[in-house]
């Protein structure tokens, strides 16, 4: 059995998950990453996916974020997340109307906006294809 | 002196207003227990966010590559005023208190010469504000259907402010908003968002700031990505507050409401008690003389 450390999942409205986690897998900018213990202070931003907790009970969590801030410190891991929800509870209906939105605002801007608009709009795609292969 | 019928129509019209200052002031204290909840559950993310804002943020100082949202634009001619305020009255002075502080703050920058744009959040203080400052007044955003005000709501204001930014239509923006302190008090804030001051942070957690963090991919990139998400972050946490001063606001106007009534209720039956002993002394007067002449 792996050792445990402190683990929070923070979202603006609420703390999601606390306590004693053995294992996290976060979707990084750059890539998934796992956090076990001792992990040497890291700091990354995270894109929309979905996050693999196993507590240190034996217990595992998966949670959809949708971006946020990953922040390891030697005292504990905490993950600022934009939003985040239970997988089960993830509603399909509404982040397909964000991606029809996102769509829009793709074909509505410009420049430098529109590398934006088109960096969220994939990030959101792939997150959807991440839940339905989650859920299946 | 009223008649009688209109004393009694008088006493029954402020009995009914009591009843409806009570209930409002019932429910402003159930939704005041509600917002201020909102507002604890929060409190972890925005303190977590300032914490990190400031170890990247002290890493950064001096360097060149502040990005623009930290080290603003290098002018301070444009100013927009972000004034958040309820969607609804009855609360006091607890809208045109932050409807004065932003007044102030424009006429202020006004003098100076500089160009003053204002954005409102909330209905209340874009009609406080529009027969002073109508050609001025950018926007207004409401949320007056929506009954929980909840993180997206603030993230759809940020967007639009800084979307204004990255066109470049002002320099400096502040946001005014009411900061709980209790039932009884609460304070109009200014608070300056852009650009962005590093949040102080005890010194307790300065200590931390000697590890050397891995950043991914990089400081610079990091602290893009996180100051507009600080931005709703701050921006959420005004709304907020701004709730539960505004039903600790109401909660103290009906209660003030409630007991002037009170008082009222006292004077008119007082008076309606007197002036029917008059009469009733009149008629017995009446028809004591009436006895007597015979």
């Amino acid at each position: 059995m792996s050792e445990a450390f402190s683990f929070e999942l923070v979202s603006p409205e609420a703390l999601v998950l606390g306590g004693e986690a053995s294992e996290v897998v976060v979707p990084g900018a750059e890539g998934y990453f796992t956090v076990l213990a001792n992990h040497s202070p890291f700091m990354t931003t995270v894109k929309p996916g979905i996050v693999d907790v196993k507590m240190s009970d034996g217990e595992a969590k998966r949670i959809f974020v949708r971006g946020g801030f990953a922040d390891v410190s030697p005292t504990g891991f905490t993950l600022l997340a934009e939003q985040a929800t239970m997988l089960e509870d993830v509603n399909m209906e509404e982040l397909d109307a964000d991606i029809s939105a996102a769509r829009e605002a793709v074909a509505n801007s410009e420049g430098d906006k529109k590398v934006k608009a088109e960096t969220k709009l994939a990030q959101l795609e792939d997150s959807k294809t991440a839940i339905s292969m989650a859920m299946n | 002196m009223a008649s009688l019928k209109e004393l009694r129509n008088r006493i029954a019209s402020v009995k009914a207003t009591q009843k409806i200052t009570k209930a409002m002031q019932m429910v402003a204290a159930a939704k005041l227990r509600k917002a201020q909840m909102a507002a604890e559950a929060a409190r972890p993310y925005s303190e977590r966010m300032a914490k990190v804002m400031a170890n990247i943020s002290a890493g950064m100082e001096g360097s060149d590559g502040a990005p623009k949202l930290m080290a603003g634009t290098g002018s301070d001619q444009t100013h927009l005023l972000v004034v958040a305020t309820a969607e609804r009255g009855l609360c006091g002075g607890f809208n045109s208190s932050i409807a004065r502080l932003a007044r102030d703050k424009a006429r202020e920058l006004m003098a100076e010469g500089k160009t003053v744009k204002i954005l409102c959040v909330g209905k209340k203080g874009f009609d406080a504000m529009k027969m002073e400052f109508g050609d001025i007044l950018l926007d207004l955003v409401t949320f007056r259907e929506i009954k929980n005000i909840g993180f997206a709501q603030a993230s759809q204001v940020s967007e639009q402010i800084l979307s204004m930014f990255d066109d470049g239509e002002y320099d400096v923006c502040t946001l005014f908003y009411s900061e709980f302190q209790s039932v009884i008090s609460q304070i109009p804030t200014a608070q300056q968002l852009i650009p962005a001051q590093a949040p102080v942070v005890e010194d307790a957690d300065a200590a931390t700031d000697d590890i050397n963090y891995e950043y991914e991919p990089g400081e610079e990139e990091i602290l893009e990505d996180l100051l507009p998400r600080n931005i709703s972050i701050q921006i959420f946490r005004a709304i907020l507050e701004n709730g539960a001063s505004e039903q600790g606001a109401r909660m103290s106007a009906m209660d003030n409401a409630t007991r002037n009534a009170g008082e009222m209720i006292d004077k008119l039956t007082l008076s309606f008690n007197r002036q029917r002993q008059a009469q009733i002394t009149k008629e017995l007067i009446e028809i004591i003389s009436g006895a007597e002449a015979l």
